[in-house]
């Protein structure tokens, strides 16, 4: 047990927590007024939900002692057994139950990200089931094949430092299934739907970039000169990527954009992970700069293939996390880390770089189909769908009673006090309803 | 009585208040609106996608004030919003048939 492992895990997890708030106002900018509550509720009651299902069953599906290399058994249920000694398989230095709780925000992000695909029109009860189902069947067996000793990706030996897998590709072919089984918003390339408050988005960007020191410096699981490297990788590679969609945004219209700024940055962010422990400085340059560029472009797919990805998830994260993936296989160099592999340039030959396409096409067919059948199951059940009217009053109203802006008193001057509660007390025009204790 | 409706560019709001001030108006009413006319919208561009914003931002203000000092009004408005460049806006003027003032139940002129 070493207590600086300890004591950095710990803030790392709290660190990688703070990414899905960052995520929230990430997407919360990105949408419609009239949808932006309902769409940071996705995100945060997203971290209440998986930090409940976590420590019931989900960590044990993951990490649990292995099942023929594709799921943990049962033996982690309730977080039995997972107690301040450290796990000797998983994390040597640090108690079990930091591990559990540094993965723990990773899970809970990772369904997160999914939300930007089918925003601005999927139901609260349609969005929780989904979320719930998704994290035991697809999230924790994918976490196990590549993170949990004995599952078959990880033995296989293909790379992912911090969760390009697990968490970007991954979220990123669900964000797919889920773009095109829902279906696109009303009024889709027929009305503009355009960001309605980008400094929230650009704040929420800067909130992952910070919090995503813990997720890729703390995949480490140590306070060592390895977090050092996936340290400098990640802000490396972020800063290449804002540089990179910057330049591609002027090259088009000699303008930069914030949002391009703000995406670019993610984009990068999301490259890099995969790769954060096992390239060096310049490795990271070349993987931002392509993150940047590349998705830059594929956040435009969408408008060819007729899917509406509302947040572009698929255009940065399914695309980011392949990018990443694959350039393991030709930037990755032992000399930073020897439990990592030689990519191309390295003098490795193309073997990493198959056993990482492995990689993306297991994930790639695992998780967008399985994600694909829970959603039609999710249909069948509750519908995902609001109704048009819904739809069109906003998610806010329809699915929350609430708005995210009151700009006048009274709540945009529209609002009239409904109940009996001051009826009886003044000549109020008398209707508020206040809780009445225990007359339930 | 008159009341006159000006339309302009919002940045343009400090001086068309000076300028009326100078001519001795002692009230207005400001209202943030949103609309086009021969200047049309602008482009705006969000992840590469081109989004043309046909309505624009622009200050409504409202003076309701006595016959003689109306042109005078006018005249301030225009020389406080324009820019000469398209979108500077219009004023028009209305005649109105009466006034009160709330707090005290005057009428009329002497509402104002």
């Amino acid at each position: 047990m070493d207590s600086g492992d300890t004591a950095f895990v710990l803030i790392s997890a709290a660190m990688v927590m703070f990414m899905t708030p960052g995520l929230a106002l990430f997407y919360g900018g990105m949408v419609r007024a009239k949808n932006v509550l309902a769409t940071v509720m996705q995100s945060f009651f997203t971290i209440g939900l998986v930090s409940v299902l976590w420590v019931l069953a989900a960590y044990s599906l993951a990490f649990g002692p292995d099942k023929g290399g594709l799921i943990g058994g049962l033996d982690y249920l309730g977080f039995a057994g997972v107690g301040q000694e450290p796990n000797p398989d998983l994390s040597p230095t640090i108690p079990h139950i930091a591990y559990a709780v540094f993965q723990l925000f990773f899970a809970a992000i990772t369904p997160a990200l999914i939300t930007g695909a089918f925003a601005e029109r999927m139901k609260f009860s349609a969005f929780a089931l989904f979320t719930t189902l998704w994290l035991f069947l697809v999230y924790a067996p994918l976490a196990h094949w590549v993170w949990a000793p004995g599952g078959w990706l990880r033995e296989l030996g293909a790379l992912d430092f911090a969760g390009g897998t697990v968490v970007h590709m991954n979220s990123g072919f669900a964000a797919l299934a889920a773009a095109i089984v829902i279906g696109k918003r009303r009024g889709f390339l027929k009305e503009a739907m355009v960001p309605h408050n980008l400094t929230l988005t650009i704040l929420g960007a800067g909130i992952l970039w910070f919090g995503w020191f813990g997720f890729n410096a703390g995949s480490a699981l140590a306070a060592n000169g390895l977090a050092a490297t996936a340290f400098i990788a990640t802000n490396t590679a972020t800063g290449a990527a804002v540089l990179g969609w910057c330049l591609t945004d002027y090259l088009r219209r000699r303008k930069t954009t914030t949002l391009g700024a703000a995406s670019g940055a993610v984009a990068g962010l999301v490259a890099i992970t995969p790769a954060a422990g096992y390239v060096g400085p310049m490795g990271s340059v070349a993987i931002g700069l392509a993150a940047g560029i590349v998705c830059a472009l594929a956040v435009g797919l969408k408008f060819r293939a007729g899917y509406d990805d509302a947040l572009d998830v698929v255009g940065v994260h399914a695309v980011g996390g392949m990018l990443g993936a694959l350039l393991i296989g030709v930037f990755a160099n032992t000399a930073f880390n020897e439990a990592g592999g030689d990519g191309l340039l390295a003098g490795g030959g193309l073997a990493l770089l198959g056993k990482q396409a492995v990689a993306v096409g297991a994930t790639l067919a695992f998780s967008f189909g399985l994600s694909f059948v829970l959603l039609k199951l999710v249909d069948v059940v509750v519908g995902l769908r609001v109704t048009e009217e819904e739809e069109l009053t906003g998610l806010d109203i329809s699915q929350h009673e609430e708005v995210g802006y009151a700009f006048a008193e009274g709540g945009g001057g529209t609002a009239v006090p409904v109940g009996a509660g001051y009826a009886e007390t003044g000549p109020a025009p008398a209707t508020i309803r206040v809780p009445q204790g225990d007359s339930a | 009585m008159k009341l006159v409706v000006a339309v302009i560019k919002p940045f343009k709001l400090d001086e068309v208040k000076a300028a009326l001030e100078g001519v001795g108006i002692q009230g207005l009413t400001v209202t943030e609106a949103r609309g086009f006319g021969r200047q049309k919208g602008h482009t705006e561009v969000y992840r590469g996608a081109e989004y043309r914003v046909e309505l624009l931002p622009k200050t409504r203000i409202e003076l309701l004030i006595d016959d003689e000092i109306a042109d005078d009004a006018v005249k301030a408005i225009i020389a406080g919003a324009r820019t000469g460049s398209i979108g500077d806006g219009k004023v028009w003027v209305l005649a109105v048939d009466q006034a009160v003032r709330i707090r005290t139940g005057e009428m009329g002129a002497d509402a104002l």
